[in-house]
C-alpha cells in the first residue's frame, strides 16, 4: 500500500509540471506582445520595461518557463491587470469562498444522493426505487442556473426568507448563522445535479453488486442483512468514491454559473470577471490553481480506492 | 445411532420462475431423502434443475421471482415454515454450500481469513481471535500450503484450486451436518479437479457429514456417491444406490447416458451423449418430458405424467416401462 502511494505521488509530479507548462503557454498563445497582456493596455512605459525584465521576455522560452516555475513555486502568481493587486491573494480569498460553497453542496448532494441511490438499489424494482429514480432524473435534467433563479425568485423575492445575493458582510463568521443563510440558496441549487448523479451511480452499483454471486454465498453462510450490507458497501465504495471525486471537481470548477447568478465572490465569479476584463494573470492563476487541485483530487481518489480495493494496488 | 427420521427430506418440491417468456418450471415435484453421513450425487444435463434444487434446500431462491411449493425438512424442521431469522441460523451452520466458481462466490475485497472468521463469529459465541485461530486450522485441514500467510490473502491472489480449497474450508467452518456442493470442480484444471475431489471425500469420511454433490461427471459419481439421482427437466427420473443406477440404469434417459460407458469404464464420461435437446421449461409437454428424445416412446408416454415406480431393488424410476416391485 505504501509503495502504491509513493508511486502514485511520483506519477502526479509530471502531470503537475505539465499543467504549469500549459498555463505558461497560455500567455504566449494570446495574440500580441505577452508583456502587454501582463501589464495591461494603459501601463506606463517604465512599468512595461520592468515587467519585461522581470519576466525575461527577451530571453529564450525555456528560460522564461523556468523563471515562471520559480515564481509559481514561490507563491508569486503575478499582479492583476484590473485591480493591481497580487493575484495569489485575490485567488486565495476567492478559492476559499468557492471551497465553502462546494463543500456545502458536496455534503448536501452526497448525503442525499447516497441515501436515495442506496435505498433504490437495495430495493430495486420497488416503488421506493421508482420514486428515487424519478427524483434523481429530475436532478440531472433540470438546468441549475434556471433552478437557481427560480429559487431566488421564490425564496428571496416572493417569500423574503433568504438573502438572494452575495456573502454575509466581511466580519460575519464564516459558518455563522448569517453566512449559512446566504449560502443556503446557492448550495441547494448546486447540490441538485450531484444528488442526481450520485444517486444514479449508487443505485446502479448497489443493484449490480446485489446480483453478484458472493452475495448469495454470504447468505448461504448465514450472514444477516446488516452484514450483507456491510459487504456490499465495501464493494461499491471504490466506485462511489471515484464518482464523488469527479462530482466534487465539477462543483469546484463548474460553479461559474451559480456564482454569477448569486454574486458569490468565488473563483467562478473571478474567472467570469477576468475573462471580460481580459485580465490574463488572474486567468492564468485560476486555471493553474483549479488544474492543480484536480491533480490533487485525483491523487486522493486513487489512493482511497486502493485502500478500499486490494485489486487496485497492483498497478 | 439409528435415527428413523432422515436428516433431510424433500417431498413434492416444485420451483417455478417468473420470466419474460412465461413461467419456467425448473423443478417439478421431486422427492428424496438424505440420511446422516450419506453422499448423494445429482446427475443430469445442464439446465435440468440441479442448482435450483440445491438453492431451494437453503431457501436461497429469489423470493419475488420464484414460486416454491412442496416440503423440505431439515433435521425435523420445516424449512419453508420457518421465520427468516431461523433460516439464517441454519445456513452455514447446519447446511452449507460450496459454490461452483469460488472466484465469484468469495468477496473480492475481504481476506480469506476474514471471510472464514466472520462465519464462525456469526454462528458461535467466540472471540475474533479465537475465530482467527479456527480459520487457520481450517486452512490447514484443507491442505493449503503456508496456511498462516494465506489467511491474509485476497481471493485474487490465489490459484483456482487454492480458492476452491478456501471455499471448502469456509463451508466447513461450523461443522455442518449437510454440505451442498454444486459442481465443485468444474471451474478447475483437470489435474486439480482430482485433488479437490479426493479432499472432499476425505473430509466427508472424517467428519461424517452428509453431502449432496452436483456433477456432470459420471466418474465422480461412481467414486464418491452412496446414492445417485438422475435429473431431467426438473424431475428425478431415476434414483437408487450408485451401483444400481450407474451399472444397470433403467430409465431410458439414464440408459442412454451410462449404458455404453460400462465397457469403456466409468471415469471421465460426461453427460452429453443423447441426440436431441432438453425441453423448453416454459412449455413442458403434458406427458413424459423425455418422450420426444426417447427410443422406447409409446402412446402412453404422451398421455400423462409417467408414474413413479418402485422396483424390486428399491430404486425409483419415473417411466411407464419400469417394472414395479411385487
Ligand atoms: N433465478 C432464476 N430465474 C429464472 N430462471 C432460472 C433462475 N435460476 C435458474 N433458472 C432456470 O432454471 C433452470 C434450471 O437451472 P439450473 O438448476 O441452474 O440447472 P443445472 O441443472 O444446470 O444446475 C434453467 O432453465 C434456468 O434457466
Ligand atoms: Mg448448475
Amino acid at each position: 500500500m505504501l509503495s502504491y502511494i509513493v508511486r502514485r505521488v511520483l506519477y502526479a509530479v509530471p502531470i503537475a509540471v505539465g499543467v504549469t507548462l500549459l498555463v505558461f503557454a497560455l500567455l504566449h498563445m494570446a495574440p500580441g506582445d505577452p508583456v502587454n497582456a501582463v501589464a495591461g493596455p494603459d501601463a506606463p512605459a517604465d512599468v512595461v520595461e520592468a515587467l519585461r525584465r522581470a519576466y525575461g521576455f527577451d530571453k529564450p522560452l525555456p528560460y522564461q518557463y523556468l523563471l515562471y516555475l520559480g515564481r509559481v513555486v514561490g507563491g508569486d502568481l503575478g499582479v492583476s491587470v484590473a485591480t493591481g493587486r497580487a493575484v495569489a491573494g485575490e485567488l486565495a480569498q476567492a478559492f476559499a469562498n468557492t471551497l465553502v460553497l462546494a463543500l456545502g453542496a458536496a455534503v448536501v448532494g452526497f448525503v442525499a444522493g447516497i441515501a436515495l441511490g442506496g435505498v433504490a438499489g437495495w430495493h430495486k424494482g420497488t416503488v421506493v426505487d421508482h420514486l428515487a429514480t424519478v427524483v434523481s432524473l429530475i436532478g440531472v435534467s433540470v438546468p441549475h442556473y434556471w433552478l437557481g433563479m427560480v429559487m431566488v425568485i421564490l425564496m428571496a423575492v416572493e417569500l423574503n426568507w433568504l438573502p438572494a445575493m452575495g456573502m454575509a458582510s466581511g466580519d460575519a463568521p464564516l459558518f455563522g448563522l448569517e453566512q449559512v443563510r446566504h449560502m443556503l440558496l446557492p448550495v441547494l441549487t448546486m447540490a441538485v445535479i450531484p444528488t442526481g448523479i450520485v444517486a444514479r451511480s449508487v443505485r446502479a452499483a448497489v443493484g449490480e453488486t446485489l446480483e453478484r454471486e458472493f452475495v448469495q454465498a454470504l447468505k448461504a453462510k448465514g450472514m444477516r442483512r446488516g452484514a450483507v450490507m456491510r459487504h456490499v458497501v465495501r464493494n461499491v465504495s471504490p466506485t462511489i468514491i471515484a464518482v464523488l471525486g469527479l462530482q466534487f471537481g465539477y462543483l469546484l470548477g463548474g460553479s461559474i454559473l451559480i456564482e454569477t447568478v448569486f454574486s458569490w465572490p468565488g473563483t467562478g465569479f473571478l474567472l467570469n470577471e477576468a475573462i471580460f476584463k481580459r485580465d490574463l494573470p488572474v486567468l492564468q492563476g485560476i486555471i493553474l490553481m483549479l488544474a492543480l487541485f484536480f491533480v490533487l483530487l485525483n491523487l486522493v481518489v486513487d489512493v482511497a480506492q486502493a485502500a478500499l480495493d486490494p485489486r487496485m494496488r497492483r498497478t | 445411532m439409528s435415527d428413523p427420521t432422515p436428516l433431510l427430506s424433500v417431498t413434492g418440491l416444485n420451483v417455478a420462475f417468473q420470466t419474460p417468456r412465461g413461467t419456467a418450471q425448473a423443478v417439478n415435484g421431486i422427492d428424496f431423502t438424505l440420511a446422516r453421513g450419506e453422499v448423494l450425487c445429482l446427475l443430469g444435463e445442464s439446465g435440468s434443475g440441479k442448482s435450483v434444487t440445491l438453492r431451494a434446500l437453503m431457501r436461497l431462491l429469489p423470493e419475488q421471482r420464484s414460486r416454491i411449493s412442496g416440503r423440505v425438512t431439515i433435521a425435523g424442521e420445516d424449512l419453508y415454515g420457518l421465520p427468516e431469522r431461523r433460516v439464517e441460523d441454519l445456513r452455514g451452520k447446519v447446511v452449507s454450500m460450496v459454490f461452483q466458481e469460488p472466484m465469484l462466490a468469495l468477496d473480492p475485497v475481504y481476506t480469506i481469513g476474514a471471510q472464514i472468521a466472520e462465519t464462525i463469529v456469526r454462528h458461535e459465541r467466540v472471540s475474533k481471535a479465537e475465530a482467527g485461530r479456527r480459520a487457520l486450522e481450517l486452512l490447514e485441514k484443507v491442505q493449503i500450503p503456508s496456511a498462516k500467510r494465506r489467511l491474509e490473502a485476497y481471493p485474487h491472489e490465489m490459484s483456482g484450486g487454492m480458492r476452491q480449497r478456501a471455499m471448502i474450508a469456509l463451508a466447513l467452518a461450523c461443522n455442518p451436518a449437510i454440505l451442498l456442493a454444486d459442481e465443485p470442480t468444474t471451474a478447475l484444471d483437470a489435474t486439480v479437479q482430482m485433488q479437490v475431489l479426493l479432499l472432499l471425500r476425505r473430509l466427508q469420511a472424517e467428519t461424517g457429514m452428509a453431502v449432496i454433490m452436483v456433477t456432470h461427471d459420471i466418474g465422480v459419481a461412481a467414486e464418491t456417491a452412496d446414492r445417485v439421482a438422475v435429473m431431467y427437466a426438473g424431475r428425478i427420473v431415476e434414483q437408487g444406490t450408485a451401483a444400481q443406477v450407474l451399472k444397470t440404469p433403467q430409465h431410458p434417459y439414464a440408459t442412454g447416458l451410462f449404458a455404453s460407458t460400462v465397457h469403456a469404464g466409468l471415469k471421465d464420461r460426461r453427460l452429453d451423449a443423447i441426440p436431441g435437446a432438453p425441453p423448453d421449461l416454459t412449455a413442458l409437454p403434458p406427458g413424459c418430458a423425455f418422450a420426444p428424445r426417447c427410443a422406447r416412446r409409446r402412446e402412453a408416454c404422451d398421455v400423462g405424467q409417467p408414474p413413479k415406480i418402485r422396483m424390486a431393488d428399491a430404486r425409483e424410476v419415473l417411466c411407464v416401462d419400469a417394472v414395479a416391485a411385487g
